[in-house]
């Protein structure tokens, strides 16, 4: 008897190792498996029984109601209050359109054969007969933009460092994921930390580079722990090393962990971070395509970026791209967060409304009070009110909302939140964040808290708005890079969408 | 968490591995914190001539990294997210009581990525979610 007991570690910090504890003395003869998580974090932990007509779940469990299952003879689905029925058929997972998450929370995250059973390395296999020009017209034809939030084409970053002349080629995988609201990085290394290494190796194979390295935060343990072991396991299997899956192809990968600094996930200020260095931001150009890591040509791509790939190759371009609308093609994964009834992972076609994100799914406020302000793409992404619910979620239709999609984090925030704050937050954040480059960022931010700070205590207030968006002006066109460049979006649109909060009267 | 006394010995072996990697001086920090729960202020010229460094290049890389710390570590360590999506389920309020509760063993963080089940928190390096002060004064314990 097999019994699914999620390792995430979303799923563990309410309480999946007692569970799984709990399960494992009231019966030894069963088989625990720790799976990556289904994404529906609200139904944490989400225990599942493996019977002939398909995985049937219950949850939310925790470790007190698992006598109860006993009781109820879960083993073979009985009935009880937690019972969920056929998790392939739970609607709020059945009507995703899962392909860069296809296997997360399916397979055991750390079993190859596993991997293997559910279409993992055919991706690989495909990638190694083709030309490196079929491989990366491949990958620019499935319409591949980078998910870490730059929204730029893939393939043409990978043909940029293929056609780049450099004696030791990196590809470098920011798992740096630190916006407030995100985690599908860290979801998708925890459970299906191979589908991430695949996608680095075809990137290897694809522009002509042996290494690869994934900065990862110090803030994911879990995530470390996980992908270390499944790097091991590659290595120790015919696939990562000096014949990768028998061919001439060389590739190995190694993990570098972060030191808690939000600035590091800028592309530049973590090249200086891998190389030792104060993440201090590099001046773009020389592109890191062409000068990155060391100095060498360099692929950086986001986890989700990379993870994408083996799913492009393994279907085709085609079918990728026939999702999405316009130039956002294929699928997002969103993040539901915050002060919300239902969060977790949504993955779909660009183009959901963020409606159906924000109620279908996420099922409204967690508080059950009413919604006032939605935070779409970090903490340097737009505050959106309720007026916004019809927009479409793809890159584009963002920006010309006055925001942008980020990393696809969506953090809902009921009426008690004061955007005033939530601006001064902004500003604060990036104060602490700053790498301390350019003026404007390094300043700005304090001299903007002040401001704001000045605006909420009533004290001349249009002066200080005016102030405000001045300064603002000045980050936004006088940083390097979008921590200071981006800081003035959640500042700006929070004075817009909410100007009842920036009035110097309290509510 | 355990840690060793500092010690200088230990410390030159623990520098051997990492002569092979090109950029080792953050690594090389972040190990020293790892086995000693700190960076002892003798490790800034230690690494500087270990590796052929400038001190000011150490130093500078010591003080900018936020998980880098030069004092001894408290008997626990407690870090409470307090970034957006945890603010939106009253981390700021969380932070505030464990700090008045848990002193100098609490740091604020900025996100462990679990912000569908905030707020989240971080004790002696298991991740608790929904966090309240009972859930974590109980792993605490």
């Amino acid at each position: 008897m097999r019994v699914f007991v999620p390792c995430d570690s979303a799923a563990i910090s309410v309480g999946a190792d007692e569970v799984a504890d709990a399960i494992a003395q009231l019966d030894p003869s069963i088989e625990i498996i720790r799976n990556g998580s289904r994404g529906a974090l609200w139904l944490e932990t989400l225990v599942e029984v493996d019977t002939p007509t398909g995985r049937i779940a219950y949850g939310p469990v925790n470790p007190e109601n698992v006598q109860s299952l006993f009781d109820a003879d879960f083993l073979n689905g009985g009935s009880h209050p937690l019972f969920l029925g056929k998790t392939h058929e739970i609607e709020w997972l059945a009507s995703q359109d899962r392909v860069t998450f296809a296997r997360v929370g399916i397979v055991d995250p750390l079993s190859l054969d596993d991997y293997r059973a559910h279409g993992g390395l055919i991706g690989l296999r495909k990638a190694i007969k083709l030309s490196s020009d079929a491989l990366i017209n491949e990958v620019t034809e499935s319409g591949l933009r980078g998910r870490g939030g730059a929204g730029f084409p893939a393939g043409i970053k990978w043909r940029t460092v293929a056609q780049s002349y450099g004696s030791q080629k990196y590809i470098c995988c920011n798992a740096d994921e630190g916006d407030s609201g995100t985690f599908a990085d860290r979801m998708l290394i925890e459970g299906d930390p191979f589908t991430l290494i695949e996608g680095m190796t075809i990137a290897g194979i694809a522009v002509g580079a042996t290494q690869g390295i994934v900065y990862l935060r110090s803030e994911y343990p879990y995530a470390i722990a996980t992908l270390q072991k499944a790097i091991d396991i590659a290595r120790q299997s015919d696939w990562l090393g000096s014949r990768v899956l028998g061919t001439t192809n060389s590739f190995d990968i190694s993990i570098r962990v972060g030191a808690g600094s939000y600035v590091c996930g800028e592309e530049t200020a973590m090249l200086e971070s891998i190389e030792g260095k104060r993440g201090v931001v590099r001046a773009k150009p020389p592109l890191p395509a062409v000068e990155g890591l060391f100095g060498q040509p360099t692929v950086i791509n986001n986890v989700l970026t990379l993870s994408t790939v083996p799913m492009i190759l393994a279907e085709g371009a085609a079918t990728y791209k026939a999702r999405g609308v316009g130039r956002s093609l294929g699928t997002q994964v969103f993040q539901l967060a915050g002060n919300i009834a239902r969060g977790g992972i949504v993955e779909k076609a660009f183009g959901i409304t963020l409606n159906e994100l924000v109620n279908t799914y996420g099922g409204g406020t967690l508080s059950g009070r009413p919604l006032r302000a939605i935070q779409i793409g970090g903490p340097l992404g737009a505050y959106f009110s309720t007026a916004h619910m019809d927009t479409s979620m793809d890159y584009e239709s963002l920006i010309a909302a006055g925001g942008m999609l980020g990393h696809g984090g969506v953090v809902l925030f009921d009426e008690s939140v004061d955007l005033a704050i939530q601006a001064k937050f902004a500003m604060e954040f990036c104060a602490i964040e700053s790498c301390g480059k350019c003026t404007p960022c390094r300043i700005g931010s304090t001299r903007g808290a002040e401001t704001i700070d000045l605006i909420i205590q009533g004290v001349r207030v249009d002066e200080n708005k005016k102030l405000l968006l001045d300064l603002c002006e000045v980050m936004t066109d006088g940083s390097l890079c979008a921590m200071g460049g981006l800081t003035p979006l959640p500042v700006k649109s929070a004075m817009l969408n909410f100007p009842s909060d920036f009035n110097g009267v309290r509510r | 968490m355990k840690y060793s006394p500092w010690s200088e010995d230990a410390a030159r072996v623990l520098l051997a591995t990492l002569s092979d990697e090109k950029g080792p001086v953050l690594m090389a920090l972040q190990l020293m914190q790892k086995e000693f729960g700190y960076v002892d202020k003798a490790c800034v010229e230690l690494i500087a001539n270990y590796f052929n460094k400038s001190r000011a290049d150490v130093h500078g890389v010591l003080t900018f990294y936020h998980d880098l710390q030069t004092t001894p570590p408290t008997q626990h360590q407690i870090s409470i997210c307090v970034a957006e999506a945890c603010q939106a389920v009253g981390a700021r309020e969380l932070s505030s009581a464990m700090k008045a509760k848990f002193a100098d063993e609490v740091k604020d963080a900025y996100c462990f990525g679990n912000c569908a089940l905030g707020p989240a928190a971080m004790v002696d390096g298991k991740i608790i979610g929904r966090a309240t002060l009972a859930k974590i004064e109980k792993a605490r314990t």
